[in-house]
């Protein structure tokens, strides 16, 4: 009973911070771009007066969105046109399960990861439901029967597949190196040093590993540069026939990919939630000497350090999203074919040779 | 009606419907395209959504009313409009204009210019997926319309540019607001240069993509930006040179492959010869007459409401707030072309009957039996007037020949065989403006 217990609470909290932080980096995203651009962003939505900077804008956008006609084009097939969203948010959604949010702490007596469920193919289990999303934007696409929605699918397709294979490359190196696929030990294995001084982190094991499937978890985000599926100006997207709180479905789900995104990357190649030279019992800081710490600020210390990853790599997201012009399709497979895989191919190769040494 | 694409699309082929209603239709246009998956096989352009009857409204407004239908063309550069139209008729009339007229007049083009320019190259970034370059320039045209707005009273629908001059003088602050958006312009400019110039991802969007010779372009009548990216450096202002363009200092700028990317190039090297050619006005300006003492348009407006109808006016109720002091400096002499400066027409019984002289019917401006074509460099190309006279208060026929009406003709050929998304630069670097293309 316990055990349904802490993982209906863990479900919870996994999900409400889930869902939490796609709301604010909504806000995060306008606030980030107004300053980008010299603007200000939006600060009208208020409470009482009390306007806090536009912090109340998240909420009065979902409720414009929630309370919108929900709209089905007399043509588009009811039941798949509904469905699409669903699909495509509920893909992403799960995949924050499996994301290792702190060290294991002791509940009266029994042991309590911080994290939802940890599958021993935590990693394939993630990528996995990353791609099962793809069916969102197809049945959008195909039952909105609009051509322009049409081509929207079917660039998505292509491009989350193309870069399915580029983002499990980069990944093989890792996987080399780690000793195994389960989350929570990726994470603990990253907690060591290398020559003393330099935390054992991913990035620092896969430099180029790293880089690869930060281009192609980019792509996997659907957003600019690679927003070709949407292509506003071109195509104006696979949800083109898609209103209100359906259409904020798939805009949730760019968001929460981000979100995804940015726990892999921290989870994979920045430690997830260790902190650099933080043991169970302190720090133990590279040039000698012990900092002790009482148990539970270490476990604080830790869940932060993993929010701070994400946050950061959120900001950086967005920082590019709003920096740079989008690709053109064949541009784009170009990439994905012609240079990720080929150098994914390379990084095995020479994580390999490494390793045999 | 079955279209000519759909008559001849071969029956596997998407066809696709890009407008007229369009985010990147901007204007309404509306592009027929017949895909193979993303590539386009054959398309079709099909203009005239837009279309107001502008030629044929002109014959029946007198030569003085139908200036406002001119801001309306090409609504970012609307000075520009306004010169082309008042230039012709000027020619017909053989009216010379006071130098203080022409260095305003070359100076507000200018301005028009470059908001112009900043416009297309703005939508052409930001259909790129740029949307941070198009607000950086969107921001420098606030600056510039400022400066407009400040002394012609509108931002968009001016009607400055008069027959004869111009409405009405600078604006006393009017040097330094041009400076301020001088400086912004250029730090815009050199802002967007490092985001797009070297940008791999825009590079790839532009550079080789929609190729255009200089024969071909010529072909098509091609003027203006597009035409120069080709490498053919024909400039109405230094071909033709009309007001003082003659005695500016400036470059023409021309590309080398004519593609989307020297395209944008142009433009952005335009742009700065021309806030050079607006240093440069600001000395003559400065220095040809002494600081102008009439009262801003817009304040004469403010004045007029706050006073009672009976109440003795020293201001003018309307646009015409200058003091009759500054008239020579900005407009002809000619009494029978130009209007009377408003208090004449207040307090003198002569002009009050020059004034009802001009705007009766059937009397007015009557240029001589005749017909002029004039052509300026407006911001996409040679900006003609064609206009017939026959002697009456109206002019006879009026046609305008329209910059990128013979740009976008070329569309359908730029895009044959690349792909939907090669559609959105290219129709973004030429710069299509409906109200002036569908006329």
């Amino acid at each position: 009973m316990s055990d349904v217990l802490t993982a209906l609470i863990k479900i919870f909290v996994a999900l409400g911070w889930f869902l939490v932080l796609t709301l604010y980096l909504t806000w995060v995203e306008r606030k980030e771009s107004a300053v980008l651009q010299d603007r200000i962003g939006a600060n009208r939505a208020s409470i009482f007066g009390l306007r806090l900077f536009g912090l109340f804008q998240p909420f009065a956008d979902a409720i414009k969105m929630i309370f919108k006609e929900d709209f089905v084009p007399a043509f588009a097939d009811k039941v798949l046109h509904t469905l699409a969203p669903f699909v495509s948010f509920f893909f992403v959604a799960v995949t924050i399960a499996a994301m290792p949010f702190g060290d294991d702490i002791v509940v009266g007596g029994k042991t309590v990861g911080l994290q939802v469920f940890d599958p021993s193919v935590g990693l394939l289990y993630v990528l996995a439901m990353l791609s099962l999303g793809i069916y969102g934007i197809i049945l959008s696409g195909w039952a909105s029967r609009n051509r322009f929605a049409l081509l929207g699918s079917a660039r998505g397709a292509a491009q989350l597949i193309s870069y399915e294979v580029a983002l499990g490359l980069s990944l093989i190196g890792l996987i080399m190196v780690f000793p195994s696929l389960r989350m929570s030990d990726i994470v603990r294995f990253q907690g060591g040093t290398i020559l003393g001084f330099l935390p054992r982190w991913g990035v620092f094991l896969q430099p180029l590993g790293f880089a690869l499937f930060f281009v192609a978890a980019l792509a996997e985000t659907k957003r600019v540069p690679f927003d070709l599926p949407e292509g506003e100006s071109e195509i104006i997207g696979f949800f083109a026939e898609y209103g209100g709180l359906k259409w904020g479905l798939f805009m949730m789900t760019d968001f929460m990919e981000i979100i995804v995104v940015s726990a892999l990357l921290a989870t994979l190649f920045f430690g997830g939630w260790q902190v650099p030279w933080l043991a169970a019992d302190g720090f133990h800081w590279p040039w000698g000497g012990h900092w002790a710490l009482a148990r539970w600020l270490v476990v604080v210390l830790q869940v932060l350090a993993f929010q701070a990853k994400v946050v950061f790599f959120c900001w950086l997201q967005i920082l590019i999203r709003w920096t740079y012009p989008r690709l053109r399709y064949d541009q784009l497979m170009d990439l994905g074919w012609k240079v990720l895989i080929p150098l994914g191919l390379l990084n095995i190769l020479a994580t390999g040779l490494v390793m045999s040494l | 009606m079955t279209t000519r694409l759909q008559a001849q699309a071969r029956p596997e082929s998407l066809l696709l419907n890009m407008g007229p209603s369009h985010p990147a239709m901007h204007g309404t246009i509306r592009i027929m395209l017949e895909l193979d998956g993303e590539r386009i096989l054959n398309s079709e352009v099909e203009v005239g959504y837009l279309h107001r009857g502008f030629e044929k409204t002109c014959e029946h407004r007198t030569w003085f009313n139908l200036l406002i239908y001119t801001d309306r063309l090409n609504y970012v550069s609307p000075l520009i409009n306004n010169l082309g139209y008042v230039m012709t008729v000027e020619k017909l009339l053989g009216l010379e204009v006071p130098e203080r007229a022409q260095w305003i007049r070359v100076l507000m083009s200018e301005l028009s210019r470059i908001s112009d320019h900043l416009t297309c190259l703005a939508a052409m970034a930001m259909e790129c997926g740029a949307f941070t370059a198009f607000l950086y320039k969107m921001k420098a045209r606030e600056f510039l319309w400022d400066a407009i707005e400040q002394t012609t009273g509108a931002r968009m629908t001016t009607s400055y540019i008069r027959i004869g001059g111009v409405r009405a003088d600078l604006h006393p602050d009017f040097e330094a607001v041009v400076r301020r958006a001088v400086d912004e312009t250029r730090k815009v400019v050199k802002d967007v240069r490092g985001l797009l110039d070297k940008n791999p991802i825009f590079l790839g969007r532009t550079r080789d993509i929609a190729v255009m010779t200089p024969d071909n372009a010529l072909s098509y009548g091609w003027t203006g930006p597009c035409l120069r990216s080709t490498g053919v450096a024909y400039d109405v202002r230094r071909a033709q040179p009309y007001l003082t363009y003659d005695r500016l200092d400036f470059e023409i700028p021309v590309g080398e492959r004519g593609d989307n990317f020297d395209r944008y190039l142009v433009r952005m090297s335009e742009m700065e010869q021309s806030l050079r050619i607006i240093e440069q006005c600001l000395k003559p300006l400065a220095r040809t007459v002494p600081a102008p003492s009439g009262i801003a348009p817009a304040e004469a407006i403010r004045e007029a409401r706050r006073r009672r109808p009976d109440d003795p006016v020293r201001l003018s109720p309307n646009l015409e707030g200058s003091e009759k002091a500054v008239y020579p400096g900005i407009m002809a002499g000619d009494k029978r072309y130009v209007l009377p400066p408003k208090e004449d027409a207040y307090t003198t019984i002569e002009g009050l009957i020059a004034h009802f002289k001009h705007f009766m019917a059937g009397h007015g401006l009557r240029p001589p039996k005749g017909e002029a074509y004039f052509a300026v460099e407006g911001g996409n190309g040679e900006l003609g007037y064609y206009i017939v006279s026959d002697g009456s208060d109206r002019p006879y026929r009026l046609h305008l020949r329209a910059p990128c009406f013979h740009i976008v003709s070329a569309l359908e050929e730029l895009i044959r065989g690349r792909y939907v998304a090669d559609v959105i630069p290219t129709f973004g670097s030429m710069n299509m403006i409906g109200g002036e293309l569908d006329r």
